[in-house]
């Protein structure tokens, strides 16, 4: 349990330099939290945003502040991704990413529609994947706390995983990510309305 | 016939109010090339969970969409800010994509605005062209039995307003002078309660929790909680990632009643994943003999918890010649059927548990806000087919008005896109009526200053947070909260 804990320390801290995933107390975002001015700047720059790649969606401010940043070109060619997101009407979105790079916040940067509501702490399950068949054995072992989320997640499968926690090794080259379709209602007696 | 429609749309958008469509153009609102249709106009009722996921994905899939969010309280956010636990600050993260949505251009956030007393639902549905209800579920269900209102009773639905600073439940000041606390109820809302009650204060007061709880509790003689199911292991409507907080809370031990487990590890083989974790966890933290390390640290432990099964309240007992509490009568059932659907049946036999606290947590349950909203009060829901209200052209629901009170954040979300995905489609059919301009919060804004009602804005809601978040940093807390809504409204207008 310790020496995971330092590995997941270790690789955050990583993550963290390489901004992939947010360490809050040096992203200027949480400095600007309490300034009213800088923050309307930064919605401004969200709409010019969503002007520039229709129907893309909004992206969380740290999805934002991203693809500010760098672009998601690889600086070597051994460093690739090439990752394929298959959204919830079916279309397929090729991306070609980075080792190292976090699977929902580089959705996130592609516009594509996978929630993260708790910001990858393992407190939801709302960055839900399908792993292609392929790839899904070359992903880590999920630990406990993930495990225990997913168990949460409508329509759970044996490919399933949280998007949050797959960290792209050039192992993974090819993936594809399917976001689950829930597109149902809920009624109140467990009924569930036949597709028409 | 496509095209005269367009021309005549055209002709009626020229000639149609001050101003016309190319007022509405410059201030932003038709962004869509056709000049068909004016900019749409929701109106969002509850700014919790289903209120702001509802706004999101509107405001997401249509560039002329303009959503106002209308909240009674001054603060936004609902359940999150009320419902989810102090020590569950990760689940309150949804909060930035929730920020994120209320500053965007085409939406605005109103508090401190009462539907159904300050403006009714009528009046809303005048100056939009859809109103969607989010506005959740703020009753609890009773347990209907005698002793219900004795001193030392409470709802869960309370009792967790109390502690996470609801305004209305400031006087709650649950009496914490007994040794053993019964919960009714073993689902995730009962397992916070419990934690709650019996978490290491050193734990708690680096949290948001308010700062009259963390007195009480320091205070607390409260040591041993009891969370009690009418049927058995297999239908325990807890998930896994609370047990596994209960059982692993520093200075406790687990007290379960070994028998109540007969045949679960049988069953075990044919249950689902999430289904058959949990009951896992729960045979290996009764049944299971605990390591040396273990046993050291539940031989140390202060305080104890566990499940009781097959057992119904039929009555809270009072003191004699008091009306103060002093334990309850718990009706002993037996199981028929199996899995989901198995029900408890009564066996005849009751046993009275003696305790000083009691908190019933059998279930939230919606309220109606407006006559003229259909209203199902067995289900204590809004009537309605995939978020569309029953009987009520533009009128629709999201987040557990619709479905019901259960569900975490995630499930709240799908339910609200969905209901966003009627309206969209509506609006895309012609089922809603948009060919006519809808003033929105202009006309809104209007009548409530004629009514003297003063809303809050998202940046008077950001001095409130300030505020609070500043007043936590002495504490080492992430914030203190206001507790009322007179200091809310103080630091909103200041």
């Amino acid at each position: 349990m310790a020496a995971s804990a330092a590995v997941r320390s270790s690789m955050g801290l990583t993550l963290r330099l390489s901004r992939v995933i947010p360490d809050c107390s040096t992203c200027p975002l949480f400095r600007l939290k309490c300034n009213a001015k800088n923050v309307a700047n930064l919605q401004r720059r969200g709409s010019f945003d969503s002007l520039r790649t229709i129907n893309r969606h909004l992206q969380t401010s740290i999805g934002l502040y991203h693809s500010e940043e760098g672009s998601s070109n690889a600086e070597h060619p051994e460093d690739v991704v090439n990752v394929v997101y298959i959204d919830r009407s079916g279309q397929r979105i090729p991306v070609k990413a980075k080792v190292g790079d976090n699977v929902l916040y580089l959705a996130h940067k592609h516009g594509i529609d996978l929630e993260g509501a708790c910001e990858a702490s393992l407190a939801c399950s709302t960055c839900h994947v399908y792993v292609s068949a392929a790839h899904f054995d070359k992903l880590q072992e999920p630990e406990e706390r993930e495990d225990d989320m997913l168990d949460m997640a409508p329509m759970l499968q044996e490919n399933s995983r949280l998007g949050c926690q797959i960290i792209l090794t050039p192992e993974l080259d090819g993936i594809e990510l399917t976001l689950p379709k829930v597109t149902r209602n809920f009624y109140v007696d467990g009924h569930v309305p036949k597709p028409h | 016939m496509g095209a005269h429609k367009l021309l005549f749309s055209e002709l009626k958008l020229w000639t149609s109010g001050r101003g016309g469509w190319i007022a509405r153009l410059h201030k932003g609102g038709c962004g869509k090339a056709s000049l068909s249709s004016c900019s749409p106009k929701v109106c969002i009722v509850g700014s919790g969970p289903a209120g702001f996921y509802t706004a999101q994905h509107l405001i997401k899939a249509r560039q002329d969409v303009e959503v106002d969010i209308y909240e009674r309280l001054p603060v936004p956010f609902g359940l999150v800010r009320f419902g989810v636990a102090p020590d569950h600050p990760e689940v309150k993260n949804v909060i930035n994509t929730f920020t994120q949505t209320a500053k965007h251009s085409r939406c605005s956030f109103y508090g401190n605005v009462n539907v159904g007393k300050n403006v009714s639902i009528t009046e809303l549905q005048q100056a939009y062209h859809a109103v969607v209800l989010s506005y959740g579920a703020e009753g609890n269900r009773s347990m209907g039995v005698p002793g219900e209102d004795l001193a030392g009773v409470y709802s869960a639905k309370d009792f967790v307003g109390w502690y996470n600073g609801l305004p209305s439940c400031r006087e709650l000041s649950p009496d914490l002078s007994c040794e053993t606390a019964v919960i009714l109820g073993q689902g995730n809302v009962a397992l916070d309660v419990a934690r709650i009650l019996l978490s290491p204060i050193d734990i708690l007061k680096k949290t948001d929790i308010t700062q009259p709880t963390l007195e009480a509790l320091a205070e607390s003689q409260v040591r041993r909680v009891l969370i009690v199911g009418r049927r058995g292991p297999i239908q325990i409507a807890c998930t896994i990632k609370e047990l596994r907080e209960m059982v692993n809370l520093p200075d406790t031990r687990p007290d379960m009643v070994a028998a109540d487990f007969d045949g679960v590890k049988e069953a075990l083989k044919d249950l689902p994943r999430p289904r058959k974790r949990l009951t896992e966890l729960m045979l290996k933290t009764a049944l299971e003999v605990p390591g040396e390390k273990e046993q050291e640290r539940r031989s140390k432990a202060s305080r104890t918890w566990g499940f009781r099964f097959f057992r119904s309240p039929v009555e809270v007992l009072a003191e004699p010649g008091h009306s103060r509490i002093a334990g309850i009568r718990l009706a002993i059932n037996k199981l028929e059927g199996s899995g989901d659907g198995a029900q408890a049946v009564l066996t005849g036999e009751v046993e009275d548990v003696p305790c000083g606290l009691v908190v019933s947590s059998i279930g939230y349950k919606s309220l109606p806000i407006d006559p003229s909203v259909p209203f199902d009060s067995r289900k204590a829901i809004v009537p309605n087919t995939m978020g569309r209200v029953k009987q009520a052209a533009g009128l629709y629901c999201s987040g557990w008005l619709k479905t019901g009170p259960t569900g975490v954040i995630a499930t709240t979300m799908n339910n609200s896109f969905d209901t966003a995905r009627s309206i969209l489609e509506d609006m895309d059919s012609g089922t809603l009526d948009m060919s006519a301009a809808k003033p929105g919060s202009q006309s809104i804004s209007a009548l409530l200053e004629k009514r003297g009602v003063k809303p809050v804005t998202f940046s008077d809601w950001e001095k409130i947070d300030n505020v609070e978040m500043k007043r936590g940093e002495s504490r080492g807390k992430p914030r203190e909260k206001l507790l009322t809504v007179e200091e809310m409204l103080h630091v909103a207008w200041t």
